[in-house]
């Protein structure tokens, strides 16, 4: 596992990652079901419109009281028994984590799929602590063995095929599984899984929700790993994003609904469990500690500008499976913690603008990421926000703002602009070869692998003061 | 009842690229009963401005359009994208008199189909078309002025048409404006896609409501030898399809 990738070289990144025949495979697999089976899921649930409009205006009660909700939760999260701790910024919750197993003297730490724990940098931070860590989901764990970062927010590995996880659990797992067999391969993760569950000191979760009222947080799974990473070890670590508040149980139960739906069209995850506080008197099992680790990392000050719709986000991934550049080029293009169009928002807040400027213009701006987030996040326009910032803080490409500027200035001088059409246009039509131009100066960003059509001889302005309303003939 | 009064925003790359699509909007604009004016003061709608940022440039380019289309009934143009950066022009403003007037503009501002179709209850007549045609959602005009439907009813009653449904018809051809020039590869992979399935419908002729998508599409079905034809929808519409199509030598 190297450290976090820039998301500076993103053209380079794209261009490799367009040359992979594997990589485009692999996306069309997974983003392709997910797309079938979201549209299924949404099909089947009529409510879906009015269940989107209540799933934003919660998230944006939420945001509009997050200290209310963050001190409720505090103040219930502690009275359940948990430790509930904040920091400010990503290294500051690495360090609070770090500084929990080591001093629980953790040899293994089992670790729940979390986003929010690769956005800190944890598997980093365990790892120069001297950690034995140990990925539970299922990609997560492929991805352990590939020394990679996740590549989509719920299929960590959809990057990978079924061929290259044999070819990794033929390596790594003793006995080996069949590698033409998925049964077999399943299998053999759970036996070698299984034994570190049993065997961890501490056990970290993140949390799809944190419930003010009662102080729990909720996670969702399908493979049931996050409920064995947090009830066998004597610790429970959780590390959540200030914006997973939600008020109360029912809450959190009407965003699930979104959730799910649009992360895998299932209707519910096989498990979802809320955990409140540590093992009490009575109970059968449990961790003796629990901790709740509450990170900011910019999203309080998300909260105060024009990005803080999103924060509603929920994680569901729905965008990216939607997205024509995140299913050309997949995740580790973009190179930030989270990719595609809600990843291009949310990197620049992470990484910063100049190191991100790419994300936020590598979009065609065609809107179908917004037209299916579940809590109606209005993704381009917050896209062209940081277009704006880049082009404020004069981050544009030289020549994109000499290019336009002289535009401009023509646009805003009709005379002009089309006096200039009119000489244009017949020096265009000089590269043209019968109705084509296959090469132009200045145009081969387009002609590189498009012909360009031969301008018309005329334009429509001259044309039009010729003739009038009639037209020529 | 008095005709409407409509001032044809003929948009800069009709203007340049293919003056026939604005002849074939205002003949449909006449035949639907409008009074029809190209002013002369227009140029561009300000997209490119808009799109990268330049949110002072797209402002200054809006307050030309807004002076200038302000005093029609309507402004009507032949491409979902420009009319959608049209509908946001209030978004530019925080004077609250410059978003005032481009709040009204913005109302009355419409694209070609969804006004013949939505505004003016208008259906082709006597127009026929012998050939195989399929149909691309220009993305702009589909989620920003959910043109879908008008379209293909308008082209319902064309004689001799045959429909045939575009799998991923709702999918970005991969143009986006200055997109397809900043990130070529990208572009590429994507538009490869949209022609794999344009050509696995077979049908003669390719349609849109976007000069920018339909130039990107047949410039690449083009490099790739396919023979499909493409037209914007209007020309269909206004029997102007019997020419040559986008890319052909007059």
């Amino acid at each position: 596992m190297g450290a976090p990738e820039k998301s500076e070289n993103f053209k380079q990144r794209a261009h490799d990652a367009l040359a992979d025949p594997n990589l485009k495979t692999a996306i069309e697999r997974t983003t392709g079901t997910a797309e079938t089976k979201r549209a299924a899921a949404i099909g089947a649930f009529p409510e879906f419109q009015a269940a989107r409009v209540r799933g934003a205006a919660i998230k944006d009660h939420v945001i509009a009281n997050l200290d209310h909700y963050l001190i409720e939760f505090e103040r219930n999260a502690t009275e359940a028994g948990a430790h509930v701790h904040w920091a400010r910024d990503a290294k500051e919750a690495a360090a609070i984590v770090t500084r929990i197993c080591t001093e629980a003297e953790a040899k293994i730490v089992t670790r729940a799929k979390s986003m929010l724990g690769e956005e800190i940098g944890l598997p980093h931070a365990l790892e120069d602590a001297g950690i034995e860590r140990v990925e539970t989901d299922l990609a997560e764990h492929i991805i352990q063995l590939a020394h990679e970062r996740p590549s989509h927010i719920i299929w960590p590995a959809m990057h990978r095929t079924r061929e290259d996880v044999a070819e990794l659990f033929f390596k790594d797992h003793q006995p080996p599984p069949d590698a033409d067999d998925p049964a077999s391969m399943v299998a053999s993760a759970r036996r070698v899984l299984r034994e570190k569950f049993m065997a961890a000191d501490v056990g970290i979760s993140g949390a799809n929700f944190l419930v003010a009222d009662t102080g729990a947080t909720c996670t969702v799974t399908n493979e049931g790993n996050a409920e064995l990473s947090t009830t066998p070890p004597r610790i429970h670590i959780v590390t959540a994003g200030i914006e997973k508040l939600v008020p109360s149980t029912d809450h959190a139960m009407a965003l699930l609904r979104l959730l799910v739906r649009s992360a895998t069209g299932g209707e519910v995850t096989q498990y979802t469990t809320f955990h409140c506080g540590p093992k009490r008197v009575g109970d059968a099992d449990g961790p003796e500690e629990m901790h709740i680790v509450l990170v900011d990392n910019g999203r309080s000050r998300m909260v105060g500008d024009e990005f803080r719709q999103m924060l509603r986000c929920i994680r569901c991934g729905a965008c990216m499976n939607h997205c024509v550049v995140y299913r050309q080029i997949g995740g580790h293009a973009y190179g930030g913690t989270y990719p595609g169009p809600m990843g291009a928002v949310l990197t620049p807040v992470l990484d910063g603008l100049a190191a991100s400027r790419d994300l936020p213009h590598a979009c065609t701006l065609n809107g179908r990421c917004e037209e299916v987030c579940p809590v109606r996040i209005p993704l381009k326009t917050l896209l062209k926000a940081w277009r704006v910032r880049s082009w404020d803080s004069q981050q544009e490409v030289g020549a994109v703002r000499m290019g336009l500027g002289i535009w401009g200035f023509a646009a805003r001088r009709p005379r002009l602009y089309h006096f200039g059409t009119r000489l244009a246009l017949p020096v265009m039509r000089l590269f043209g070869k019968g109705g084509w131009i296959r090469k132009m100066p200045l145009a081969g960003g387009w002609t590189e692998t498009r012909d360009l059509p031969k301008p018309a001889a005329r334009s429509f302005m001259s044309q039009h003061a010729k003739y009038g309303n009639g037209g020529p003939k | 009842m008095s005709k409407p009064k409509i001032g044809l925003f003929v948009t800069c790359l009709v203007d340049a690229m293919r003056p026939q699509i604005g002849w074939a909007t205002l003949k449909l604009l006449e035949q639907a009963g409008c009074e029809v004016e190209v002013p002369r003061a227009q140029t561009c709608c300000g997209q490119p401005a808009g799109n990268s940022g330049d949110k002072r440039g797209a402002a200054a380019l809006a307050q030309q359009v807004i002076e200038t289309f302000e005093g029609y009934d309507y402004l009507v143009g032949p491409s979902g994208s420009c009319v959608g950066q049209i509908r946001s022009y209030p978004t530019l403003f925080s004077d609250p008199g410059w978003r005032k007037r481009a709040e009204d503009l913005a109302a009355k501002s419409f694209e070609i189909l969804g006004f013949l179709h939505d505004v003016m209850s208008w259906q082709p007549e006597g127009v026929g078309l012998n050939a195989s045609v399929t149909y691309h959602d220009s993305c702009s005009g589909l989620r920003e002025l959910g043109i879908e439907a008008q379209p293909r009813a308008l082209l319902e009653a064309v004689e001799g048409l045959e429909m045939r449904p575009l799998n991923g018809a709702n999918v970005c051809c991969g143009f986006g404006g200055t997109f397809c020039v900043k990130y070529p590869e990208i572009s590429t992979a994507i538009i490869s896609e949209k022609t794999a399935n344009i050509a696995a419908t077979g049908a003669d002729i390719l349609l849109a409501g976007d000069l920018g998508c339909l130039m990107n599409m047949a410039g690449r079905l083009h490099r790739e030898g396919a023979a499909t034809r493409c037209f914007h929808t209007a020309e269909v519409l206004a029997g102007m399809a019997d020419g040559p199509a986008i890319g052909e030598d007059a």
